[in-house]
């Protein structure tokens, strides 16, 4: 982290860059924020460990529109949003200095406490640094461990690798983390029968809030303006309700989102409720991946995207039809 | 003072579901919140803070408030009916309990919100206290006592038995009905449990936070603090905050429009969100600092100003653990205190 620091304050000091988009130590050993820095005093609150989970591309579309060029640390998965981003001109390139910065897998706190984990003092072995595979944790109940590959986002798991897809620079090393195929929970809930389907959805989605959170953290969700934020059509677009509308309100996003999404987790990492929405957005990779060959959104900015290209290869409609 | 063992409290929520709704923590889908008893749920009495708090059994999310229908020429109008039947919601904490009392003052208010009014008169609040509280929680800033859970029944889990007290009419009504599974107890065991969960919040890191200098005298200060244009930057401007609060009472009201009928309802809504308090004229916030800067001028200082002195927030702590962005109320009172409130 202080190598990343020292740059950080290099580049700001010969001008390279205007300010910094990072992580500030938080008031409790897990809650970093995201926060951008504008001077060398100003960063030694700069922090980088396990616990800086939240994707800073999405950021970058109000830093474009910044005076100067903005320092902002990027790991591996966070990239390719914004080579996604690129893609559909709502990041400028010329505007960000991208560092790439190393992950050994990023922390869900949540998990940490369903383990009975709390009164939490401090955690060690979240640094970046740090070879542990355990997490110590010191708590007023006492010490108590974690393994850290038991506490790690869903997202880490099923890791897309280590390489940077855009980047000015890298600092820090990155590593290993998946564990588990990325498609086989979809597989499973492929596997159910239509009412086993609705049913596992409808409890999920049942708890939801209507809060947001996956649509405001999504790189994907860049609109100006939302439709569900319209108040000019009489839905019940902002009740909890447990019908129809809200289901919409999260297939809609799943569809339009489709063959943009970089499947980078961050809806399910915010969602207050636990509903893991990323399983709608891999249900499309699967299905895009199957109809139209494999495509990873955000690996490069200028193949054409399966969904707005036109083959003769191409499924027919009819193809739904026939998958059943 | 009586008991229960922890494996009869099964069948001390059957009985009071026999006779009237009864809400508890339910865990669905790997999360806990308060619901509907019944055979099956979950019950979860161990969670410290529910996702959401029981602010929904008082004044639910989503609620009809008429409904317009059209049959030929003619127009109907069926206003939804109030609550009329009692209910009791067990375990919610001493927070929240402080909870009802901040959403009292604005329902039942002139203009009583007749709803909400319903419910209140209609329910019966069996609260818990906090056996183990977390690092999240900071009730004791606001003058709230994690082991003196203050409702209709305050009620302690020590060991293997639940400790039940009924503190108010309405306490004693429900005791009376389930008096049979109910024992005799005295105080002892409660009273080391009390200790023991003070012993605790004395260790935790967010309750001896200052609020000094946040009143409703406060408000130009604060208001017109250079500090809040960098504290908003990382907030995605989602409902989460308030939607997990036991205090948030900000409401929208919309119709949904059905072909031939129309349903008035009402909702949540956030200062959050960018059509918040959206007027013919436009929005009176227009930039995402301004609705940041609202939420916390309401909870520390014009909730304040219009009500004696007393806060809007009640300490659960529960925007600290669920902000995707990691930012919160502490946040923003220490913000203040490191920068003495000017820059």
């Amino acid at each position: 982290m202080q190598e990343l620091i020292n740059r950080a304050k290099e580049l700001l000091a010969d001008g390279t860059v205007a300010r910094v988009l990072g992580w500030k130590a938080g008031d409790l050993p897990y809650n970093p924020e995201p926060a951008y820095f504008e001077t060398a005093e100003a960063m030694e609150d700069f922090v980088y460990n396990g616990f800086c989970g939240a994707n800073l591309s999405k950021y970058m579309i109000e830093a474009s529109r910044l005076e100067g060029k903005t320092l902002v640390c990027l790991k591996p998965c966070d990239t390719y949003s914004f080579n996604q981003l690129i893609k559909e001109h709502r990041v400028d390139r010329e505007k960000a200095y991208i560092v790439g910065v190393g992950c050994k897998g990023k922390l869900d706190i949540e998990k940490v406490k369903k383990q009975g984990i709390k009164g939490i003092e401090s955690i060690g072995g979240a640094e970046i640094a740090d070879e542990a595979e355990t997490l110590t944790i010191q708590t007023i109940y006492g010490e108590k461990t974690c393994a850290y590959a038991d506490v790690m986002l869903e997202r880490c798991h099923v890791c897309k690798g280590k390489d940077h897809m855009v980047y000015d620079e890298i600092i820090g090393e990155s590593k290993e983390t998946k564990d588990a195929e990325r498609f086989d929970e979809v597989a499973r809930i492929e596997a159910m029968s239509p009412q086993e389907k609705f049913a596992f959805f409808q409890k999920e989605l049942s708890k939801c809030i209507r809060c947001n959170a996956c649509r405001n953290a999504c790189p994907a969700c860049s609109c100006r303006k939302c439709v569900f934020d319209s108040n000019k059509f009489d839905s019940s677009q902002k009740a909890n309700v447990d019908t129809f509308e809200e289901k919409m309100f999260h297939i809609i996003r799943a569809f339009h989102v489709a063959g943009r999404c970089t499947d980078c987790g961050e809806c399910s990492r915010v969602c207050p409720q636990g509903i893991p929405l990323h399983l709608f957005n891999r249900k499309f990779i699967k299905d895009i991946d199957e109809l139209y060959g494999e495509y990873q959104a955000g690996e490069d900015t200028d193949s054409k995207a399966p969904l707005t290209n036109y083959t003769f290869e191409d499924a027919e409609p009819s193809i739904v039809g026939k998958r059943g | 003072m009586y008991k229960i063992a922890k494996e009869n409290l099964s069948a001390l929520f059957q009985l009071i579901a026999d006779s009237q709704e009864l809400y508890l923590p339910v865990k669905t889908a790997g999360q806990t919140n308060f619901a509907a008893w019944s055979k099956d749920a979950e019950v979860d009495l161990d969670t410290l803070k529910t996702v959401k708090s029981a602010k929904d059994a008082f004044f639910p999310q989503s609620e009809g408030l008429y409904t317009v229908k059209k049959e030929g020429k003619k127009m109907s109008v069926e206003p939804e009916a109030l609550k009329e039947q009692d209910f009791v919601v067990f375990g919610m904490r001493a927070c929240d309990v402080r909870g009802l009392a901040v959403l009292d003052n604005v329902f039942l208010a002139d203009p009583i919100d007749t709803f909400y009014a319903a419910r209140r008169d209609h329910g019966t609040v069996v609260a818990l206290a906090c056996h183990e509280p977390e690092e999240t929680c900071f009730c004791k800033v606001f003058g709230v006592d994690a082991a003196e859970p203050l409702s209709d029944v305050a009620a302690w889990m020590v060991g293997e038995e639940l400790y039940w007290k009924p503190l108010t009419e309405k306490g004693e009504a429900l005791t009376a009905s389930v008096k049979e599974l109910l024992s005799d107890a005295d105080e002892a065991a409660v009273d080391a449990e009390k200790d023991a969960i003070h012993h605790i919040v004395e260790k935790l890191p967010y309750m001896n936070l200052s609020l000094e200098g946040w009143d409703g005298d406060a408000l130009s200060e604060k208001f017109d603090s250079p500090i809040w244009e960098e504290l908003y930057k990382p907030c995605l401007a989602c409902g989460t905050c308030t939607f997990v609060c036991p205090t948030c009472q900000c409401y929208d009201i919309k119709d949904y429009t059905a072909g031939n009928s129309i349903s008035r309802y009402r909702c949540w809504d956030s200062c959050m969100y960018s059509d918040f308090t959206m007027m013919a004229h436009g929005n009176n916030r227009t930039s995402q600092m301004q609705r940041f800067r609202q939420r916390f001028m309401h909870k520390l200082v014009y909730y304040p100003a219009n009500n004696d002195g007393m806060y809007s927030c009640v300490g659960c702590g529960r925007c600290v653990e669920k902000c995707p962005s990691a930012l919160n109320i502490v946040k923003v009172v220490k913000a203040f205190q490191n920068q003495g409130g000017e820059k």
